[in-house]
């Protein structure tokens, strides 16, 4: 080879790295030992701590009336973001549109509704009759059709699904704005120029771009809501926490019975976690060069280069 | 590179006196431009002159101020009954965009959505076309550009030269009766610019109406049938190829021809 021929102050040696040695890490090992030594403790806490009451928490795991509360904190979850989402889908638009009075309007909604704790809202939705005592509907300012109590009308479920839903709108319309606008522009004067109609552009080119962008941080809030959910024991409706503290009260069995809870919490949120991710590998198609192809590689963030790359080609 | 015809047909384009503004800035300042069926007619000019904006003008994505656009005889953007002009609707403004083409110097493919779908988004969903049949002829397309194979891919799988050929198989897709190109080669590595002006010379040669703002002084002289050059906001000059690109009377389009030559 010509460098080995050359005079010895330019000799480069011949190496071959493939075998050589990791560099070690004694203060990774350090710390690997300490947390092993925490994990033991935890377990064996929990194992000879004998006011855990396993055998408590084993009888109320999937007892029915835990069922009943898991089953109100759903549906509370699922209509009050289903709310959230309509509206906050309204509010951005609004919040976009060209008409000055709707922009504004739409702000202070989100002004408005972001601004009070949801905690307060719920409380004061339940106690709406002592504002209003009646409600109607008809014409504004004209004749009425339909009319009744509020105390009727406004039940703690509906206490809930307002306070939840509306102060969800205003978060959504904030995720679901900065999704459209993180689209580019040019999409939309591209569909524009095929003669494609606002609305179609914003189902067709806008919206499923958007998702890619709105979906991780919803994938939060309904987490947060579902947790959320559990505010709602203050107006005695009964969820999964306002179940167990029934129960706990009488039993006084308050450690199991917040475990249980604390369990099946933790169950649907993490259900909930695997839906998100199928959702977004949905909407990554086409995002990137070397779109995620199995699911698990999704989950796990790992991703293949599987695609070969592109050979342009000129035309004859 | 189809003769003009020498007939007084109506023009596929006829721009009179067309004035823009954003804010204070007169962006357009006067433009007149008639262009034949069948002709191709390339826009030169320097940069921020107003070649993106009237291009824009024709097909209504930026609303004119003054003056008037009619494509193949109908006036663009509004109408005009018993001396009174009135703004149009959105739906007919969408209705007018179906039958003019354009592409960007971007691209702007939707990159959601496959090849095929780019091109079959517009015929099935706007036009309404049965699927069977739109499909084949989207794939009539892409093979027209040289991409039968990549229908399944998504555009950022491709190389520039290949979306932008996608993007005019999109475009055609619609049968336009007009095409406008925006700087199609602009973004474009050097050694790909050729795929896109052969595809673009073919179309020329098929009878297409064109109108092409580019600074390929090449493509130019060998596909277009007229040279407009553009300054400020106005027309300076406009004739054959061979006319203003070889023998400019106008000061500043010597200056320009003697920069980017
Ligand atoms: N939407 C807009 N708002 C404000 N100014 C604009 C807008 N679009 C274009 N312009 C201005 O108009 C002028 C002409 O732009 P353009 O038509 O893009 O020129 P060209 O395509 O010839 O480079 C430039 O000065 C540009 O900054
Ligand atoms: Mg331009």
């Amino acid at each position: 080879m010509a460098v080995t021929e050359k005079t010895s102050r330019d000799a480069v040696p011949e190496v071959d790295v493939a075998g050589a040695a990791r560099t070690r890490h004694p203060l990774r090992w350090v710390a690997s030992f300490i947390l092993l030594v925490l994990a033991a403790q935890l377990v064996h806490l929990l194992v000879t701590n004998d006011n855990f009451e396993w055998d408590v928490v084993g009888r109320y795991f999937n007892a029915q009336i835990i069922g009943r509360g898991i089953v109100t904190t759903l549906e509370l979850t699922v209509i009050a973001m289903a709310v959230g989402v309509v509206g906050g889908v309204l509010l951005a638009v609004g919040r976009l549109s060209e008409n000055r009075l709707l922009r504004t309007s739409c702000g202070v909604y989100v002004w408005f509704f972001r601004g009070i704790p949801v905690l307060v809202q719920l409380v004061f939705w339940y106690n709406l009759s002592a504002l209003l005592p009646r409600v109607s509907f008809g014409v504004p300012f004209g004749p009425e059709f339909v009319s009744g109590g509020t105390n009727h009308l406004i039940t703690p479920l509906f206490a809930a699904i307002l306070g939840l839903g509306l102060n969800e709108a205003a978060y959504m319309a904030e995720i679901i704005r900065g999704g459209l606008l993180a689209v580019d522009p040019g999409q939309t004067e591209a569909a524009q120029a095929l003669g494609m109609s606002d609305a179609r552009t914003f189902r067709r080119i806008v919206m499923p771009q958007a998702m890619r962008f709105i979906v991780p941080p919803t994938g939060s809030q309904v987490i947060n809501m579902l947790k959320a959910t559990s505010l709602v024991s203050v107006i005695a409706l009964a969820d999964l926490l306002y179940t167990v503290q029934s129960i706990y009260n009488r039993t006084f069995q308050t450690i199991p019975l917040l475990i249980v809870a604390c369990l099946w919490y933790l169950l649907i949120t993490s259900v909930l976690y695997v839906g998100q991710s199928f959702i977004e590998r949905h909407y990554a198609r086409g995002a990137t060069r070397n779109a995620p192809q199995g699911f698990w590689d999704f989950l796990l963030m790992r991703r293949r280069a599987q695609l070969p790359p592109t050979t342009p080609e000129v035309p004859s | 590179m189809t003769a003009v015809p020498l007939t007084d047909a109506p023009p596929m384009v006829r721009a009179r006196n067309v004035r823009k503004r954003f804010g204070h800035l007169e962006v357009l300042k006067g433009i007149d431009l008639d262009v034949a069926v069948g002709e191709v007619v390339v826009v030169l000019g320097p940069s921020g002159s107003g070649k993106s904006t009237f291009l824009r003008c024709i097909n209504h994505l930026e609303t004119i101020d003054g003056g008037s656009i009619h494509v193949d005889g109908e006036l663009i953007g509004f109408r005009a009954q018993e001396g009174r002009v009135r703004h149009l609707r959105k739906r007919e403004i969408t209705r007018q965009r179906r039958e003019i083409g354009m592409v960007f110097q971007q691209f702007n493919l939707f990159p959601h959505l496959t090849v095929l779908q780019n091109v079959l988004e517009a015929p099935t969903g706007v036009r309404r076309e049965p699927r069977g049949p739109a499909r084949e002829r989207a794939l009539e397309l892409l093979a027209k550009v040289g991409l039968e194979e990549k229908s399944a891919s998504y555009p950022r799988q491709l190389s520039g030269g290949q979306q932008q050929r996608v993007a005019i198989a999109r475009a055609l897709a619609m049968r336009p009766k007009l095409m406008l190109f925006d700087e199609p080669t602009s973004a474009l590595d050097p050694e790909l610019v050729g795929e896109v002006l052969a595809t673009m010379k073919g179309l020329a040669e098929e009878g297409l109406t064109m109108v092409v703002v580019t600074h390929e002084i090449g493509f130019a002289r060998e596909v277009a049938d007229r040279v407009v050059f553009m300054d400020a906001g106005v027309v300076v000059e406009s004739g054959s190829p061979a006319s203003v690109l070889d023998d400019p009377s106008n000061p500043r389009t010597q200056a320009f021809l003697s920069r980017v030559l």
